[in-house]
């Protein structure tokens, strides 16, 4: 919403300097978005005096003026043709910048002889397009600042222009008049009274008005008059300057009248021709669906059923509270107009609006919501200027419907200021607001005035009160603690999981990324989503248009974005939702992390090497043991397709209870989202981790064996298929208690083993319990161990 | 006697290495060296003579011992000196790569929140993304057509055909889970929410998603003063000063009543934010009282309690907070961008031992 200064005190008698007029704005909520102080920029231009004026020796157009000047008399050397002896003009000195040019003057020769200085037009103060000549003022004093002649004699001019943000609640503020009410109950002046005398028709309106009974809701009153004989044309310059000053191009009076009244009270208006109404009966009504108009921002309208029309004997001529038609607009050329005053309901309105996608200043403020009781006094204040204005004789007034009703009242409870707010302010002055904001207060009740759709309730008194005595002045009142002493933890358990996932894998090198929670169809397809439940309606971009379903895809893209720039050894992770469908909850924790490219740069010590899958097996363990998962877990492979088929594998707590997943990406996968590969990933669900029973902080007690443990390896032939695990199981299995750890220390494949074979490696280690081991002991143990392996893998010792 | 003495102790010292050190112990203390010899000898002595040559025998082995130990330990000295100057290393090298991880500033600065709320008795509640339309907008008291709804730049879900029911929205603030929250854990409580949030724009401030967290206290005898307090008492923890002007300006939400926007005083010195000094203000979160209707929606008696909430911008204090100039760049993943502003896994922000370093 903008305004300029001189349009509030229009309506407001203040002695308030500009900044008291801003800080009280804002502070009220109607925050000040900018300031255009148009007299600014113009600060140090001053007004002198030609006291002579010749011809440049070498020069032709150049004219040598001595300029009478607060400094004294100056030699300016200038071009414009009206630079003559005699007359009174603008002066910018050295040192002045000039906006128009966007200059800063400096003292100069021009050809050959010293300027000091420079006479402007209006197009180099940038007050207008104006560039004929130098300006030549009727009055003003020798030294005398520009900008306050101005201020004196064309206050429009340097006008300062105020733009302050209306939240949706305040649709009173969407007038001057509003903003102004707002500040006399501040204090800073008292509201203007305004009002004009009803115009007295002096016949019969000639255009009927009817409200279809269907339509009462969202079309409750409309009031209208004919004003015969006006002659439309330019609006006067004040009325110019006015709509110029906030943004709005002058049309013609008819029009700008609307315009005004818009800003000037949030009343919006429509003018139409009234000799364009066809057979001189306007009919207001809801749409059947599919009438069409071409608006007066000339495009094309189709409506739907239900929205808000006015038509006549041809057709629809207007969109009520939304935008008139062009055929029945006025003209330069109209005599006879035809005044509307109505009030269309919020959000039938809103909803006509957003459908036909138009964003007019009447919808902006209908959907609001305007003053419905000020309706008749509207019509009265837009006759009186078109009258003064245009001439004319205007008919009487023609009504149908009715005012909607709105009166309300609320209790007002004067401890609920300090109850709710804090702050201590007395009843009187309670009273004393309210009443200024247009209340009336009937004992403790408070009647709500009509263009305060907004307060619905005792709170809402308490918010004008607050407002209005300044929030800023509200002082701190510690809030005291929920228990006494020291406070409790507060994360969940599954809220600290998240947290050490996220340092567990910073800790181990990786960095982490925040990517958008929605991609391209064809990357979410990649790892099993990119289905309809989970795509946007309104997507922002086609790149942005499904919820993800795993992490995977965000971070091969980011991967794909840092190897364009010439990053390729990458460790990225991520925590965040991940979502299997489009219902609310449908969404699950994941955390996840991507190897690409070599563990380090190549390095002398011959360290850096590609990486592989054990590097993110590795990872997703340790990241699982920080999150509790138990130690013992199966590897199982079968997982989606994303995922290389031989080079994966899943870390379970039975087939259907998956922890994670870890392995190399698939080609295909990595080929169609541009990266380039190999690249190893984990993917872990910190959910699916049992919770530990808790029943305490204290540890089992140690058991440790002061026997020395053996340990014997073991290597065994087995075929290539076989996996590791199953050996170690098995090897595990040969004596429960005695065997304490069984790990794998070599793989050896084909050779002089022969085609698909394979040689592993493991030690075994054995922990004596009560009485150290004899050898005959440990040869029986390993014994068993052979015997178990090869029973469960076919597995031979090798020789 | 000394003869004897002289000789090996000078053989002693001139040894060379370890083998002759060990052939003239041979020689001169081994079973049939010469002073063992000489022991021999005592036998055929008078008891008289023995008393003189036999500590005086004793004594020249124990020195001789005592020169072989001293030299066996000097040559030893020697040959591992040579061996330390063969192992000289280029220790400019570079060593071992190890990668640095990080984490990203809005998991860092959602735990700096978290450790300053938690203190003053807010835990921290969460909801889903993907929300009703009902808890994002009906129960804030934003009706269908309120403007908020328009201004709010929703994204919405799509829904199949034949499914009537209002599309789901990509929640728009994490207020939806102030509601939730009320729901399951009712009057008394203090929560914050953390978390992404969705808007459909997207410019150089704009970004589709992103980070808030928003705060809910609801009690008895609790008021907007309370909650002026319990700001500024989370801006000076969190911007690490002594003190901080806040100002409260009217301004209006749909879901409090009455609404306040907040300032803190501050100044721009080449760029840098310093937080309470200055004559700037900064716009940085919306507060107020929780609007009855909300507390209705949330399954809570507004004639028995009252509450106050507010939300600001997780990223947007990250940026103020640590000079991030592109809100952009926080979903870009670009490595550069991730060291320079992520921080140390174990840099976990805590009360006691300071929020950064």
């Amino acid at each position: 919403m903008k305004f300029t200064l001189s349009w509030l005190k229009d309506h407001l008698d203040t002695t308030a300097t500009l900044d008291e007029i801003l800080y009280a704005l804002t502070d009220l909520g109607l925050e000040v978005e900018g300031v255009e102080d148009r007299g600014a920029k113009l600060r140090d231009f001053t007004i002198g005096y030609v006291k002579s004026a010749e011809k440049h020796p070498d020069a032709d157009r150049l004219r040598v003026c001595q300029v009478e000047t607060d400094e004294g008399v100056k030699q300016i050397i200038c071009g414009a043709p009206n630079a003559r002896e005699g007359i009174t003009v603008v002066v910018a000195k050295p040192g002045v910048y000039v906006p128009g040019i966007d200059t800063t003057i400096g003292v100069g020769k021009i050809r050959g002889i010293e300027s000091f200085g420079m006479m402007a037009s209006e197009r180099e103060m940038e007050l207008s397009d104006e560039h004929d000549g130098i300006i030549e003022l009727p009055s003003g004093e020798v030294g005398q600042s520009f900008v306050d002649w101005l201020a004196e004699n064309d206050p429009a001019k340097v006008d300062p222009v105020i733009e302050i943000a209306i939240t949706p609640n305040r649709p009173d503020a969407l007038g001057v008049r509003g903003i102004a009410r707002d500040l006399a109950a501040r204090g800073l002046g008292t509201l203007k009274k305004r009002d004009v005398d009803a115009v007295e028709g002096t016949f019969p309106c000639p255009v009927s008005v009817t409200i279809d009974g269907d339509t009462l809701e969202q079309c409750p009153v409309f009031y209208g008059r004919v004003i015969r004989g006006v002659s439309n044309g330019p609006s006067p310059a004040w009325l110019q300057d006015c709509l110029r000053a906030i943004g709005l191009r002058p049309i013609s009076f008819l029009v700008d009248v609307t315009n005004f009244f818009t800003y000037d009270r949030n009343r919006p208006l429509h003018v139409f021709d009234a000799d364009k109404i066809a057979g001189k009966a306007l009919r207001v009504h809801r749409a059947k669906g599919g009438e069409t108009l071409i608006g007066l921002d000339e495009k094309d309208y189709t409506f739907d059923e239900g929205m808000t029309l006015i038509s006549d004997a041809n057709g629809v001529e207007s969109i009520g509270g939304v935008m008139g038609g062009l055929a029945s607009g006025c003209t330069e050329e109209t005599t006879n107009v035809f005044l509307e005053t109505a009030y269309f309901d919020p959000i039938r309105t809103a909803h006509t609006g957003r459908a036909l996608k138009i964003n007019s200043d009447a919808r902006y403020r209908f959907e609001r919501g305007i003053d419905p009781a000020w309706t008749p006094y509207g019509i009265e204040h837009a006759t009186r200027m078109i009258l003064d204005h245009a001439g004319g004789e205007a008919s009487e007034v023609i009504v149908a419907g009715k005012i909607p009703e709105t009166g309300r009242a609320y209790k007002l409870d004067a401890a609920r200021v300090r109850s709710l707010v804090g702050m201590d302010i007395p009843e009187s002055e309670q009273r004393q607001t309210l009443t200024s904001l247009g209340f009336v207060l009937e004992g403790s009740m408070a009647h709500v005035p009509s263009w305060r759709p907004d307060v619905q309730g005792e709170a809402d008194l308490v918010e004008e009160v607050a407002r209005v005595a300044s929030l800023t002045k509200l002082q701190g009142k510690p809030l005291p603690r929920v228990t006494e002493g020291v406070p409790k933890p507060i994360l969940s358990p599954v809220q600290r999981r998240e947290a050490i996932a996220r340092r567990t894998c910073a800790a181990l090198g990786y960095n982490e990324c925040v990517t958008y929670t929605f991609i391209d169809q064809a990357s979410a397809a990649l790892f099993g989503g990119g289905a309809e439940d989970t795509k946007l309606e309104n997507p922002i971009s086609s790149d942005m248009s499904h919820m993800r379903p795993a992490l995977l895809p965000g971070l091969l893209q980011a991967a794909a974005r840092n190897q364009a720039r010439g990053f390729g050894d990458l460790a990225l992770f991520e925590v965040g939702p991940a979502f299997h469908g489009g219902e609310p909850g449908e969404q699950h924790t994941l955390v996840s992390g991507l190897l690409v490219g070599r563990t380090g740069p190549k390095d002398v010590l011959g360290a850096s090497r590609a990486v592989d899958v054990f590097d993110v097996k590795a990872d997703a363990e340790t990241v699982l043991a920080t999150l509790g998962a138990p130690a013992k877990v199966q590897i199982l492979r079968g997982a989606s397709e994303w995922w290389h088929p031989g080079r994966h594998g899943m870390i379970c707590l039975g087939p259907k209870k998956v922890l994670g997943i870890f392995g190399e990406l698939h080609p295909r996968v990595l080929a169609a989202m541009d990266v380039k590969g190999p690249a190893m990933a984990f993917t872990l669900w910190p959910g699916e981790v049992p919770m530990p029973r808790k029943t305490g902080a204290t540890r089992p007690a140690l058991k440790i064996s002061d026997l020395q443990a053996v340990e014997r390896d073991f290597a065994f032939v087995v075929d290539a298929d076989v996996e590791a695990l199953t050996l170690v199981n098995a090897a595990m299995g040969a004596d429960k208690a005695l065997i304490e750890d069984v790990h794998i220390f070599d793989e050896f494949i084909g050779g002089s083993l022969g085609e698909g074979k394979k040689s592993l490696a493991l030690t075994v280690r054995m922990q004596p319990v009560d009485q150290t081991l004899k050898d005959t002991d440990i040869e029986a143990v390993s014994a068993k161990v052979v015997e178990k392996v090869s029973k469960a893998t076919g597995a031979v010792l090798r020789g | 006697m000394d003869d004897l003495k002289q000789k090996y102790l000078g053989q002693i010292a001139d040894a060379g290495d370890e083998a002759v050190l060990e052939a003239i112990r041979l020689s001169a203390v081994g079973k049939k060296g010469e002073v063992a010899l000489k022991m021999r000898e005592l036998g055929k002595m008078t008891p008289e003579e023995r008393q003189v040559a036999g500590p005086a025998l004793n004594a020249l082995k124990d020195e001789i011992n005592s020169a072989l130990a001293a030299k066996k330990a000097a040559l030893a000295d020697t040959a591992l000196d040579a061996r330390l100057r063969e192992e000289w290393l280029d220790v400019t090298l570079p060593a071992r790569s190890r990668r640095q991880g990080t984490i990203h500033p809005i998991s860092q600065v959602t735990e700096e929140v978290t450790a300053i709320f938690a203190e003053m008795g807010f835990s921290v509640a969460e909801g889903p993304r993907i929300d009703t339309d009902w808890y994002n907008f009906d129960a804030l008291n934003i009706p269908g057509h309120h403007p908020a709804r328009a201004e709010m730049d929703t994204f919405y879900m799509h829904r199949a055909e034949g499914d009537n029911r209002p599309p789901h929205v990509l929640r728009t603030h994490t207020s939806p889970v102030q509601i939730r929250s009320m729901e399951t854990m009712g009057a008394p409580m203090r929560i914050i929410c953390p978390g992404g949030v969705y808007r459909a724009d997207y410019d150089q401030t704009h970004t589709p998603m992103f980070h808030q967290v928003e705060g809910l206290a609801i009690d008895q005898d609790i008021s907007m003063a309370n909650l002026k307090w319990v700001l500024e008492e989370f801006v000076k923890a969190f911007f690490e000063v002594d003190g901080v002007d806040l100002r409260f300006r009217a301004s209006h939400f749909p879901f409090t009543e009455p609404s306040a926007e907040v300032d803190i005083r501050c100044s721009w010195e080449g760029g840098k934010l310093n937080v309470g000094e200055g004559d700037d203000w900064l716009e940085i979160l919306g507060s107020g009282m929780v609007h009855p209707k909300v507390l209705k929606a949330g399954g809570i008696d507004p004639e028995s309690w009252q509450g106050f909430a507010f939300g600001m911008g997780i990223d947007r204090i990250a940026m103020l907070k640590y000079g991030i100039p592109d809100l952009r760049a926080f979903f870009d993943s670009d490595l550069r961008w991730l060291r320079h502003y992520g921080f140390a896994s174990l840099d976990q922000p805590t009360l006691h031992g300071g929020l950064s370093r």
